[in-house]
């Protein structure tokens, strides 16, 4: 796993003409599960996208070292085509170094199947499978456990914890419990203006 | 730079004819039945046929390359594919660049080939099939540029895909006015000058594409 780090200081995100948060700090280094919570509509999603350098901060700065993946409520794969081709794609995009975690997250199967077909919790656990086979060092997931069925939880916070083993960094922006001890949390309420 | 390889062979398996289950050859499918429905229009007189035709191929170009636009940018950003790709530190205007590629490809190449039969339905002499085959050459790429460019900056707005067509109409008149005057008598200046344009906006399309992405994605 390659060095990473980031560090936020100081963010406000204004959506519209609200301010959601405020004054928020930040770090993470190797090996750290930070668990972003908060009630819905606080900025969970916007502060991953901002971490990700996907969305502009109304103040304050991001600064990272180290590639960064990102699963959000978009699998980012072609409806039209077999999940296998679908991830495929982005396997040559990434250059293929990561590993193949279709067999670990159980979608061995379901390489056939157009993704159109495949419901929420699969399309999620698809998602996670590109996460994988790019090898990221920081992980950001946003609501990674929505639609997934009790086995696959278990399976999601054991991945996240054999990442931080590795040196990688997992930022999870959840409105739902993670449970995996030595996790930090960060309760976007206290950021509130 | 062999991830743009990459980008580049997923966008010409939607867009080439055969691609997106068969709606990738629409485009041309319009094209000809434009060319084959204009002489029912204005009767089959040869010598209005041959003295409008060229015309009639260009309007039918020009209908052609908005077919595809609301299936061009917009399903990409709706899918996280942009934002997948920027995090890699892929820029927007190089996979606009490619998507322009793919998007010119597509259309531009299947339609010089349809203007052959459709310029013998409207009984074109060889000198104007040979003027109005150089300015299609010189002209799509300047019609898919419009095209990648509008598809780009309506992503995300209500009713994109009608506003998209309305907004190229305009924009191609100079394409359409030196492409379409090459065959009323300009000659190789006139097809110089489509190239010209076109060029232009090639060059153009890549920055203000990508703009028009990021702006969408806030």
């Amino acid at each position: 796993m390659q060095a990473c780090s980031i560090e936020a200081r100081d963010l406000a995100c204004r959506r519209g003409d609200r301010v959601l948060f405020r004054g928020l700090t930040l770090a993470a280094s190797a090996g750290d599960v930070v668990h972003v919570t908060g009630l819905n509509g606080t900025g969970k999603s916007s502060l991953l996208r901002i971490l990700a350098g996907l969305l502009p901060p109304f103040s304050g700065t991001v600064a990272r070292t180290g590639p960064l993946g990102l699963v959000d409520e978009r699998p980012a794969l072609d409806p039209a085509l077999p999940l296998g081709k679908a991830l495929a794609f982005w396997r040559q995009v990434d250059g293929g170094r990561g590993t193949d975690a279709t067999t670990l997250l159980g979608l061995a199967d379901l390489l056939d199947v157009p993704v159109r077909y495949l419901s929420t919790g699969q399309k999620k656990r698809a998602a996670l499978a590109r996460l994988i086979a790019q090898d990221a060092a920081i992980w950001l997931l946003d609501e990674p456990l929505n639609g997934l069925d009790a086995r696959a939880v278990p399976m999601i916070v054991s991945l996240v914890d054999a990442h931080r083993a590795a040196g990688g960094i997992a930022l999870i922006a959840s409105h739902q419990s993670f449970d995996l001890p030595g996790k930090r949390m960060v309760d976007l309420a206290e950021f509130r203006p | 730079m062999s991830a743009l390889w990459t980008v580049l062979r997923r966008d010409l398996e939607r867009f080439a004819p055969g691609g997106m289950r068969g709606g990738g050859a629409l485009p041309v499918l319009f094209f000809l039945a434009v060319a084959m429905l204009f002489p029912f229009a204005v009767g089959p007189d040869p010598t209005l046929l041959a003295r409008t035709g060229g015309g009639v191929i260009w309007i039918a170009a020009l209908l052609a390359a908005i077919l595809p636009l609301d299936r061009l940018i917009e399903p990409d950003i709706e899918m996280g594919f942009f934002d997948q790709w920027a995090l890699r530190g892929i820029a927007e205007e190089s996979v606009i660049a490619v998507r322009m590629l793919a998007h010119w490809l597509s259309f531009g190449p299947p339609l010089m080939l349809a203007a052959l039969p459709s310029a013998a339905l409207l009984g074109l002499d060889g000198d104007t099939l040979r003027t109005l085959e150089w300015g299609l050459l010189a002209g799509t790429p300047g019609l898919a540029a419009i095209g990648v460019t509008v598809a780009a900056l309506t992503s995300g707005l209500k009713g994109g895909a009608a506003l998209a067509g309305l907004l190229v109409l305009p924009l191609a008149v100079p394409l359409l006015i030196f492409g379409a005057g090459a065959l009323a008598g300009g000659g190789t200046s006139a097809l110089v000058l489509t190239a010209a344009v076109s060029l232009v906006l090639v060059a153009l399309t890549p920055f203000a594409g990508g703009a028009a992405v990021r702006a969408a994605r806030g």
